[in-house]
């Protein structure tokens, strides 16, 4: 017995319908089918995501998802969802598993921080008449000057990413996403001159010839990793954490390893791809320096190197220990990150939102007089462009988007992509789904997305009289809190509204 | 109540003045006067400066300490810091004229100090370095005591007033130098204390500026890190600051500063031919967070000259002439012709472009 009723119903307009069979074609989950006998379609809602594939696909529009109205006895302890995920532990006795980013109902601090404009004292910029820069360095920053001879500066710096506008895409394997999202991202990215990273997945041969826009990701289970998977990227991404599954590793099932992801990733078909929760060779700060150096070596000290964490409760202190550590860049990952697979309660429950670890970051990182020597990359999650805007006045130097640039190539967020079964061809390895996704067009909708961001925070920034990016990052009197507690306003280094 | 600027931020319109003579000759005060009493307008009383070098030959190994006070406990609390900093060669009080336009006059007291030998060694510091933490001391320590000026050879005086007013409250018609500059202020309130008038000085760097930059916060944020205090909340205060970092501490040129804080556009840094390119790119880069935004002009003083600099719109009126060994630099040409009909060359400089005026050799 099946003691789970199906979370959404697919209703079906019958005089529209006209059993093209379109949606049965479309959907992996199998929800859809023809009865013969009777020439109608028919629906299984236990099997539906909500991903909208056939909805979108059906030429009639004859479809649509609607959550069911099915109800528990009202109860606000025990919530139809609690009672619902306990149904399943007892039937599988297993971890619950979730995808995308946390969903639950936590502050969402960029929506309660508004933006300055200039009014009077000081003109607003127009970007349509005057010059309005966004292009950015990251790497560390090194006030000391350096002379010849004869009196001129050696301009001389670390290994720098120098981006168009402070945007790259986050790390997503091949392997969790398709080779044709992997392409689209790579495509974009060279065509927008920013970056996108591999994650741990290794790096398709197909795709070294983007490699000037690829960060390659070092993980914990080192999958793909050698010597010219190293030297052919712009900068080197060392993964210690995650936003949305702090503290734990990643699981690959064998039946994803196939072909080309298990030649990527350097292990045998079939095998899981279980990357520990730690790196094992990194036990402590100490440990961290190390790999840090032998990457550097590695690279003969061309490629800047990236440590990335999630934002956890000591995110000051980390932070701190990695800037001293020899990384150039730190990106910090929130709790609200996306993933291709993790265990639901952790997905929910552990790390802290973005914004506030942020913002104390920058602000420990500045009082030990260290800001300048590495970058802040922020993600988990960006949604647009003025959560771009307000994460750069908090005192980011650059965002990674990964959820958003996802949606932009399709994905409807049914946060399903544990399950293989992408509709979209995006978080899928069958190839009869990879296919659906067009890396001609979706590479375009993602270069479409980043220049349109573009758009609106070069107006922002203008409106605030600001025609550089670089005089916006740590400029927090551009921001007021709305509705925040002292407490919060503090954390974030800002004042309220009217104040 | 109303805030004392520092507590609050004041935003401002200004006029800006300097007159430099290049071969150091000196002339009175009066000058400066006439030119910024041309530009009223521009002001609204609430604020009137001037910096004057070459003011003090006589003192001129010593640096000169121009310190407002409270009241008369917070200069004794503050001359017991100076006695165990400095060995304290002279000091007065600055002579004054009282007049109905100047109100709220604080204590005005004047220093001609050099750092104790022993308290220097123990520092190991370099001098200058010693008496501008000194000056932060004070500044952020001493409530009530307030450091406006602190250069060699050189004095800062200012008011909440009108700036033709505040020169003749401080008698400026009774010095001479080679340099003065000036400045009128037009805040949006009520400032409440002197301290946020212009110039601002940092040792022998003073500041005018006319403008209100966006990039505040940002610059802010980063000088911070680089042992400054920003108490005044005001852009100008910023700006000294960034002048004396890139100078002083990280011996930039004048030209190079300009590289940095009215950084030339990428597109036109694209164009540039290969090395100039490579070191404008660099500045652009490693300085990044120095960079202003938003409308400026300000005209920088120091020992060796002047240097008259606008953001890189152009969105504040700047023009620059010459006569003679003369350089005169003004928010309006007609505050440059009031006191020199005829000069030799007249120009509005691009925004973004420095122009460094050097004065000869001091002897």
């Amino acid at each position: 017995m099946n003691y789970i009723y199906p979370e959404y119903e697919v209703v079906r307009n019958y005089a529209r319908c006209i059993t093209c069979r379109a949606c049965e074609n479309q959907c992996s989950n199998m929800v859809h089918c023809y009865v013969e006998c009777e020439s109608r379609m028919e629906s299984k809602d236990d099997n539906c995501v909500n991903c909208h594939r056939c909805v979108t696909i059906c030429p009639t529009r004859a479809l649509k998802i609607v959550k069911s109205t099915h109800t528990f006895r009202e109860n606000a302890n025990w919530t139809g969802k609690t009672i619902n995920e306990i149904y399943k532990q007892a039937q599988s006795g297993g971890v619950l598993l979730s995808s995308m980013g946390n969903p639950e109902n936590y502050p969402i601090y960029f929506d309660k921080i508004l933006i300055n404009a200039s009014q009077v004292t000081n003109p607003s910029i127009d970007p349509l008449r005057e010059p309005m820069e966004t292009r950015v360095f990251l790497g560390c920053k090194s006030h000391k000057i350096t002379r010849d001879g004869g009196g001129k500066i050696i301009p001389k710096t670390t290994p720098q990413l120098d981006l168009s506008v402070p945007i790259m895409f986050s790390a997503m394997s091949y392997g969790s996403i398709s080779y044709n999202a992997h392409e689209s991202l790579a495509k974009a990215s060279e065509q927008l001159g920013i970056y996108y990273n591999t994650g741990e997945g290794g790096l398709h041969e197909d795709f070294y010839k983007y490699s000037k826009n690829t960060i390659v990701q070092v993980a914990s289970g080192r999958f793909g990793v050698h010597k010219d998977y190293l030297n052919t990227a712009a900068a080197i991404e060392i993964k210690m954490g995650q936003g949305a599954k702090p503290g734990i590793g990643g699981h690959l099932p064998g039946t994803k390893i196939v072909g080309a992801v298990s030649r990527t990733r350097m292990i045998p078909e079939g095998s899981d791809a279980i990357s520990p929760a730690p790196h094992h060779d990194i036990y402590s700060i100490e440990d961290l320096r190390q790999l840090v150096y032998s990457l550097k070596e590695a690279t003969d000290y061309k490629k800047p190197v990236i440590v990335k964490i999630a934002a956890v409760h000591n995110i000051t202190s980390i932070a701190s220990g990695i800037a001293r550590s020899g990384a150039d860049i730190i990106a910090i990952d929130g709790f609200r990150g996306g993933t291709g697979a993790a265990p639901t309660k952790i997905r929910d429950n552990v790390g802290i939102p973005i914004e506030l670890a942020l913002a104390s970051v920058d602000k420990r990182l500045r009082d030990e007089g260290i800001r300048d020597s590495v970058s802040l990359v922020v993600g988990g999650s960006i949604r647009s462009s003025s959560d771009v805007v307000k994460a750069i006045a908090l005192g980011a130097d650059c965002v990674y988007i990964g959820s958003a640039a996802l949606i932009a190539m399709g994905c409807h967020l049914c946060r399903s992509c544990q399950s293989g079964k992408c509709n979209w061809g995006i978080a899928t390895q069958a190839p009869e789904l990879v296919k659906r996704l067009n890396p001609a067009i979706a590479h375009q909708r993602l270069v479409n997305l980043v220049i349109a961001w573009e758009h609106e925070i070069k107006e922002m920034m203008g409106g605030m009289g600001i025609n550089s990016i670089e005089s916006l990052k740590g400029n927090r009197l551009m921001l007021r809190g709305i509705g925040l507690n002292e407490k919060e306003l503090s954390i974030l280094g800002i004042y309220h509204a009217g104040e | 109540m109303i805030l004392r600027e520092g507590d609050v931020r004041i935003p401002s319109g200004c006029a800006i003045s300097g007159i430099i003579d290049k071969s150091r000759k000196r002339f009175s005060g009066e000058e400066i006067i006439k030119s910024i009493a041309v530009m009223r307008e521009r002001g609204n009383g609430l604020g009137g400066g001037f910096a004057g070098y070459g003011i003090y030959p006589e003192y001129k190994d010593y640096y000169a300490f121009h310190i407002f006070y409270d009241n008369a406990e917070i200069k004794k609390q503050c001359e017991v810091f100076m006695d165990e900093h400095f060995d304290i060669i002279n000091l007065s009080k600055i002579p004054t004229k009282k007049m109905s336009e100047i109100k709220d006059e604080p204590l005005i007291w004047r220093y001609f100090v050099t750092p104790h030998p022993t308290k220097l060694k123990a520092s190991q510091l370099d001098e200058r370095e010693f008496v501008a933490k000194s000056v932060f001391k004070i500044n952020t320590r001493i409530n009530g005591a307030y450091v406006f000026s602190s250069g060699k050879n050189m004095g800062v005086f200012k008011a909440v007033g009108h700036p033709a007013d505040v020169g003749r409250f401080y008698k400026l018609d009774e010095y001479e130098g080679h340099c003065f500059t000036a400045h009128g202020r037009y805040p949006t309130n009520t400032p409440g204390w002197w301290g946020g008038a212009h110039p601002f000085a940092l040792l022998d760097y003073s500041v005018v500026h006319n403008g209100e930059i966006s990039s505040y916060d940002a610059n802010r944020r980063c000088i911070e890190m680089y042992g400054y205090k920003c108490t005044l909340q005001t852009d100008t205060e910023v700006i000294t600051y960034i002048f004396d970092y890139l100078h002083r501490k990280k011996s930039l040129s004048f030209k190079e500063i300009a590289a940095v804080i009215a950084a030339p556009f990428w597109k036109t840094i694209e164009n540039y031919p290969y090395e100039e390119k490579e070191k404008a790119e660099y500045l652009r880069n490693i300085f990044a967070s120095l960079l202003i935004t938003g409308p400026f002009s300000i005209l920088v003083g120091h020992q060796n000259g002047l240097v008259a600099l606008n953001d890189r719109l152009k969105l504040r009126p700047m023009v620059v002439a010459e006569k003679g060994s003369r350089v005169y630099v003004a928010s309006e040409e007609s505050a440059i012709r009031i006191i020199e009909p005829t000069l030799d060359r007249i120009w509005a400089p691009k925004g973004g472009e420095a122009v460094v005026i050097n004065a000869t050799e001091d002897k």
